[in-house]
């Protein structure tokens, strides 16, 4: 029976240690480009919600679809009603670990490029995704920056023929994300 | 013994653990977050159901180009080509001053008749932080009638009438969007006899999306205290929005000729039913 306390106890430590080394964000940065022949389409988004996990080596983000802006709002109906279909699929996901050769904590102040592999949801459609990012720990926060491309195919998101020129097949995503420390909050 | 049983469930606790690690941070994340609020978008593909309006409001400072065009009537024969060599069309444009206000201009080959108009969406379907149900259109509009040569409709009072609505609609899912529309037409001088000022009428109509970019459409306009005049008839419409890009192509039947509310309202004489349909189409082009 001692075991079983000890154990539970032992649980108990290292599942609240950790949660001081979780940081979040509720106004995240991603930004994605196409360039294709006829036009280039940009939208940005301010609302990325995620959570990083220095000791678990953890990242978990959340993206609202329906809060990228486009230039035009024509572009930003089309792009939740007929491509993302924002109403049926309402957030972009990752979750994944990340690799930084050694185990990352507050206190190791300063930037690192990391390796972060996980899976990405689109659409609902689950693929997945590798990626460098550069990590910097300070005394108030993490902030994480990456920048990555993925094929529209991938995510079953159709293109039709008649706008083929207008949107590219490959879609170059960047991020910059501030967290600040989840205790704080 | 014992020992074992307990090292074996440390171990499934762990293995259990690791792998609804990130599971529990997608929870966490959920929990610590709320969702922002959600407009709900394309209610309807354009500002038009048929004849009528929709709830859809043009977006800021954007430009609509409308051209609506009806034929003539498809049971008239082959010598008229089923309609096509009469025609009444429509010219428009509208402008979004802000996303909840738009305002336009439009004139109609059918009594060569001038109107302008003005939508404004206090209420907008949403979900997320702040939830409401459906969204909601005033709209408002008046129209000049400058046909000459009107035995008693020499002045410009005479040729005035307004309309007032009130646009309700939700859009259910995807696939599926509703649409009540109460009505007041209000002509300053009946044209035809027996014919009243103010016309009361209750619109309903919908679309069901057949494919991404394809829906079905229908419209019906029932007037209250209808008018003693056997050649008046409750608007009937049906057809299909086909979307392509910035632009949006509707192809129709309906029994009214006009494309403005004095007209498809008050004045239809077609009789639905009776095979008085006219073929008509409209094309809307967003600058």
């Amino acid at each position: 029976m001692k075991h079983v306390f000890t154990i539970v106890f032992l649980l108990a430590l290292i599942i609240s240690v950790d949660a001081q080394d979780k940081y979040i964000t509720k106004n995240g940065y991603v930004k994605f480009f196409s360039s294709a022949p006829l036009e280039d389409i940009e939208a940005e988004n301010n609302k990325v919600q995620s959570i990083v996990d220095l000791a678990a080596n953890e990242v978990v983000i959340s993206i609202p679809i329906q809060s990228f802006e486009f230039d035009k709002s024509l572009m930003k109906e089309h792009f939740n009603e007929n491509y993302l279909e924002s109403e049926k699929f309402p957030k972009a996901t990752f979750k994944g670990k990340y690799d930084a050769g050694k185990q990352l904590t507050a206190k190791d102040i300063g930037t690192y490029t990391v390796a972060a592999s996980g899976e990405l949801t689109i659409h609902g459609i689950t693929r997945p995704l590798l990626t460098k990012v550069t990590l910097s720990i300070t005394e108030s926060g993490v902030r994480a920056k990456t920048k990555f491309d993925i094929r529209i195919a991938d995510f079953d998101i159709e293109i039709p023929r008649i706008v083929f020129k207008n949107i590219a097949e490959v879609v170059e995503v960047t991020a910059d994300m501030q967290y600040a420390k989840l205790d704080a909050q | 013994m014992k020992r074992t049983q307990y090292l074996l469930m440390l171990n499934l606790l762990l293995v259990t653990s690791l792998i609804q690690a990130q599971d529990d941070l997608m929870s966490l994340l959920d929990e610590k977050t709320e969702d922002p609020i959600q407009f709900i978008e394309a209610t309807f593909k354009g500002s038009r159901l048929i004849n009528g309006h929709t709830i859809q409001t043009r977006k800021q400072r954007e430009l609509e180009f409308l051209i609506s065009h009806r034929f003539g009537r498809i049971n008239s024969g082959a010598y008229e080509l089923f309609g096509l060599d009469a025609s009444n069309i429509r010219l428009g444009l509208e402008y979004g001053l802000t996303s909840y206000l738009t305002v336009g201009v439009g004139r109609s080959s059918f009594d060569k008749t001038l109107d302008s108009f003005l939508k404004f969406r206090p209420l907008r379907q949403s979900k997320g932080v702040k939830s409401m149900p459906i969204s909601l259109v005033y709209f408002t509009s008046i129209a000049y009638r400058t046909l000459r040569d009107q035995d008693g409709f020499e002045d410009i009072q005479s040729q005035l009438s307004y309309t007032h609505q009130v646009l309700i609609a939700r859009k259910f899912s995807a696939g599926l969007s509703l649409q009540l529309m109460p009505t007041l037409v209000h002509r300053n001088k009946v044209e035809e006899i027996n014919g009243e000022n103010d016309q009361f009428a209750l619109g309903i109509g919908g679309r069901v999306k057949l494919t991404q970019r394809v829906s079905l459409n229908a419209e019906y306009y029932y007037r209250y205290d209808a008018p003693d005049n056997e050649n008046l008839f409750n608007s009937i419409a049906i057809g299909f929005d086909i979307e392509t890009g910035g632009h949006v192509f509707q192809l129709h039947f309906t029994n009214s000729r006009t494309m403005i509310e004095r007209g498809f309202i008050t004045q239809t004489t077609g009789d639905f039913f009776g095979g008085d349909v006219h073929f008509g189409f409209n094309v809307s082009r967003v600058f």
